[in-house]
C-alpha cells in the first residue's frame, strides 16, 4: 500500500511540474507579453524595459521558470494591478467557496446516482430502466446553463422557492444555503449521468458474479444480496469516477458561477478573461489544475484503501 | 460452393484434391489459419477465415456493420435526425431568405407571428434565420474538432504505443496534465488570448479534445500487441512499423470512431457554453449558444422564442449524436463478439 501511495505520489508530482510548464508557456505567449499585459498598451517604451527588468523578464526562459516556480510553491502568484491585490489573496477568498460548491454538487450527485443506478442495473431493459436512461441522457445532452434557466425558469419565476442570483452571498448562513440551491442543484444534475451509468453497468457486472450467486445458493434474500453484496462492491468503482469527474466538475461550475453570480474562482476567471488580468487567469488555472490533481489522487488512494485488488496493477 | 484460395498452407491436407488445387467449402476446417498471419476481419477473395478456424462466405466488413446498425431503430432515428439539422442550418438559408447581416431595433424582440415565424432577436433580426446560420458554426466546429482530434489523437497514441518505453511514458504524462486542467478554464484562457474566429475555436476545442482518444488509442494499441495475429506476424519478423499500422491500426478503428463521433456532442456542448461566456464567432456570424445566450439575458420578460427553440436545436444535436454513437458502438461490440 505504501509503495502504491508513493508511486502515485511521484506521478502527481511529475504532471504538476509538467501543467507548471504549460502555464508558464502559456504565460510567456502573451501577445504583447507579460508587461504589455499588466502595463496596458499607453506606455513609454522605458516604463516597459523597467517593469520588464524588475520582474526579471531579460532572464534566460529556464531562470525565469525556476524563479516563478519558486514563488508559486511560497504561494506568490504574482499580483493582479486591475484588482490591486496579489492572486494568493483574492484566491483565497473565491476558492474556498468554490470547493463548497463543487463538493455540495459532487456529493449530492453521488447520493442520487448510487439508488438511481442500482435501480436501473436491477431492473435491466425494464420500461423503468428505459425512463431513467432517458431522463439521464437528456440531463447530458444539456448545457448546463441551459440547465440552469430551466431550474430558474421552474423554481425562481414559478414557484419563487430559490433567488436566481447568489450576488448577495456571504451575508448570513441562510441566506448562503439559499443561494447555494440552484447553483448546486444545476451543476448536480449536469454531472449526475456520469455517476449513473457508471454505478448501472457495475451493478450490472456484479450481479453476474459467482459470489453472486454463491449468495443466491446459501439462500441470501435478493434484496440483501443487492445492498450487502452488489451495493458495497459498485460504490468502490464510483469512488474513482469522483477523481475522473473532478475536471468536468470544476468546469461546470466555471459556467455555473458566470450564470448565478455566485463569487466563486469561476466567476473571478471568468471576469479576469473579460479584463485580461492575466496574473488572474494563471494563477486560477495553475491552483485549480492542483487542486484536480490532489482530489485524483485522494480518489485513487481512497480506492485503492477500499479495494486491495488495486494495488498489485 | 467453392472457391480457391490463394496461399497454400490454408487447409489441412484431407481438403487438398488430387489436382493439387486447393479448395474449401462454407463451413471448413482450416487448420492454420494464424500461420499466414491472416488478420480477423482480412478477407481473401470471397471467403473469410474466422478466429475458430472455420471458413464463412464473405460479406464486406460494412455490410455486416450497416445490417447490425438497422437493427437499432433508434440510432437510425437519429441519423436521420442529424441529416434533417444538417440540412436545415444549410440549405434552409436558400430556401428561408431573411436578412441577417443588418439589424433593425424597430423589429427587436417582436412575438412570433406575421413575418417572423418563430419572432425576432434582440437585434430585430428574424429569429429562424438566425438559428439556422448559428446552427452552422455549430456544426462546423462540432464535426471538425471530432474529426481534427481523432485524426490527432490517433496518430499520438500509436506512436506512444510504437515506441513505448520512456516515449511512451513522457508523451502519456503530457495527455495526464492536460487532461488534469478543467478544460473550460483551459478553452477560455486560450480564447480570451485571442480574437476568436471559426478556425480558432475549432484549434482550441480540439487542444483539449485529443487527449482522450490519444489514450484510448494507446491502451487498445497495447491491448492489441498481445493478439495472436499480432504474434504470429511478428514471429513471421514483420517490421515492427509494419505491424503497428498495417496490423494494429485498422483493428482499432471501430473503437475509434465511436468515440469520435461522441466529440462531437462534447464540442457542440463546450462551444455552446463558451458562447455563454462571451467567446464565440464574430458577428454577423453567431452561433446557437450565443443565440441562447442572448435568450437568458431577456429571460425575466418572457421573449420565450429566444430562449427554448436555441436550447432545444442543442439538445436534440447532442442527444441525436449520442444516441448514434451508442449505436456505433453495438455495431462495433458485434463485430468485436463474432470472432
Amino acid at each position: 500500500m505504501i509503495g502504491y501511495v508513493f508511486r502515485r505520489l511521484g506521478q502527481s508530482v511529475i504532471v504538476t511540474v509538467l501543467v507548471s510548464i504549460i502555464v508558464f508557456l502559456l504565460l510567456h505567449s502573451l501577445p504583447g507579453g507579460l508587461v504589455r499585459a499588466q502595463l496596458g498598451p499607453k506606455v513609454s517604451a522605458l516604463a516597459v524595459h523597467n517593469l520588464a527588468v524588475q520582474e526579471g523578464l531579460t532572464k534566460p526562459l529556464p531562470v525565469q521558470y525556476l524563479i516563478w516556480a519558486w514563488h508559486a510553491l511560497q504561494g506568490n502568484l504574482g499580483f493582479s494591478y486591475k484588482m490591486n491585490q496579489s492572486v494568493g489573496s483574492l484566491l483565497a477568498e473565491y476558492l474556498p467557496r468554490t470547493m463548497l460548491l463543487v463538493g455540495a454538487a459532487m456529493l449530492l450527485a453521488v447520493a442520487l446516482a448510487v439508488p438511481i443506478g442500482l435501480w436501473q442495473g436491477q431492473r435491466r431493459n425494464r420500461a423503468s430502466d428505459h425512463v431513467l436512461t432517458g431522463t439521464m441522457m437528456a440531463l447530458y445532452s444539456m448545457p448546463s446553463f441551459f440547465l440552469g434557466v430551466i431550474l430558474i425558469v421552474l423554481l425562481n419565476l414559478e414557484i419563487h422557492a430559490f433567488p436566481s442570483t447568489a450576488q448577495n452571498y456571504g451575508q448570513s448562513f441562510a441566506v448562503d444555503f439559499a443561494d447555494l440551491v440552484l447553483p448546486v442543484l444545476t451543476l448536480c444534475l449536469g454531472n449526475v449521468t456520469y455517476f449513473s451509468r457508471y454505478m448501472r453497468s457495475a451493478t450490472i457486472d456484479n450481479l453476474l458474479e459467482d459470489y453472486v450467486r454463491t449468495a443466491y445458493a446459501k439462500g441470501a434474500s435478493s434484496r440483501r444480496i443487492l445492498f450487502r453484496h452488489v451495493l458495497r462492491n459498485s460504490i468502490t468503482s464510483t469512488v474513482t469516477m469522483l477523481g475522473l469527474t473532478l475536471p468536468y466538475v470544476i468546469s461546470g461550475s466555471l459556467v455555473i458561477e458566470a450564470l448565478f453570480d455566485f463569487p466563486g474562482i469561476g466567476l473571478l476567471f471568468w471576469n479576469a478573461a473579460q479584463t485580461r488580468d492575466y496574473p488572474i487567469l494563471l494563477g486560477v488555472i495553475l491552483v485549480v489544475t492542483v487542486a484536480t490533481i490532489a482530489g485524483n489522487f485522494l480518489a485513487d488512494i481512497a480506492y485503492a484503501a477500499i479495494d486491495p485488488r488495486v494495488r498489485y496493477t | 460452393m467453392s472457391d480457391t484460395l490463394p496461399p497454400a498452407g490454408i487447409v489441412g491436407a484431407a481438403a487438398v484434391p488430387p489436382d493439387g488445387e486447393l479448395l474449401v467449402r462454407e463451413g471448413d476446417l482450416v487448420v492454420s489459419a494464424a500461420a499466414v498471419a491472416v488478420s480477423p476481419g482480412v478477407t481473401t477473395d470471397s471467403f473469410q477465415v474466422t478466429d475458430a478456424g472455420t471458413v464463412r462466405r464473405a460479406t464486406s466488413p460494412w455490410r455486416d456493420a450497416v445490417a447490425v446498425f438497422i437493427e437499432n431503430k433508434l440510432a437510425v432515428a437519429s441519423l436521420v435526425v442529424l441529416v434533417l439539422l444538417v440540412a436545415f442550418c444549410f440549405i434552409g438559408p436558400l430556401l428561408y431568405h431573411t436578412n441577417q447581416t443588418g439589424s433593425s431595433l424597430l423589429d427587436a424582440s417582436k412575438a412570433p407571428g406575421g413575418a417572423f415565424p418563430l419572432g425576432t432577436t434582440p437585434n430585430g433580426r428574424d429569429e429562424l434565420g438566425r438559428l439556422m446560420v448559428g446552427g452552422q458554426s455549430t456544426l462546423e466546429v462540432g464535426f471538425a474538432v471530432a474529426i481534427l482530434a481523432t485524426g490527432f489523437g490517433l496518430v499520438y497514441g500509436l506512436i506512444a504505443g510504437y515506441f513505448g518505453g520512456i516515449v511512451d511514458a513522457f508523451l502519456m504524462r503530457i495527455v495526464d496534465a492536460v487532461l488534469s486542467i478543467p478544460f473550460l478554464f483551459f478553452v477560455v484562457l486560450l480564447a480570451s488570448l485571442t480574437i476568436p474566429n471559426l478556425f480558432l475555436i475549432i484549434l482550441v476545442i480540439t487542444s483539449v479534445s485529443w487527449l482522450s482518444t490519444a489514450r484510448l488509442v494507446r491502451g487498445e494499441a497495447l491491448s492489441l500487441r498481445t493478439r495472436d495475429y499480432v504474434r504470429a506476424a511478428e514471429g513471421f519478423g514483420a517490421k515492427k512499423r509494419w505491424v503497428q499500422f498495417r496490423h494494429i491500426a485498422p483493428n482499432l478503428m471501430g473503437v475509434v470512431i465511436v468515440n469520435g463521433t461522441l466529440k462531437v456532442a462534447d464540442a457542440v456542448l463546450i462551444f455552446a457554453s463558451i458562447g455563454y461566456l462571451g467567446l464565440s464567432v464574430p458577428p454577423p456570424a453567431t452561433s446557437w449558444g450565443v443565440i441562447l445566450s442572448a435568450g437568458i439575458q431577456n429571460l425575466f420578460d418572457g421573449y420565450w422564442w429566444q430562449l427554448w427553440p436555441a436550447g432545444a436545436l442543442i439538445v436534440i444535436t447532442v442527444l441525436a449524436v449520442a444516441v448514434l454513437g451508442d449505436g456505433m458502438r453495438d455495431v462495433v461490440e458485434r463485430r468485436l463478439q463474432k470472432r
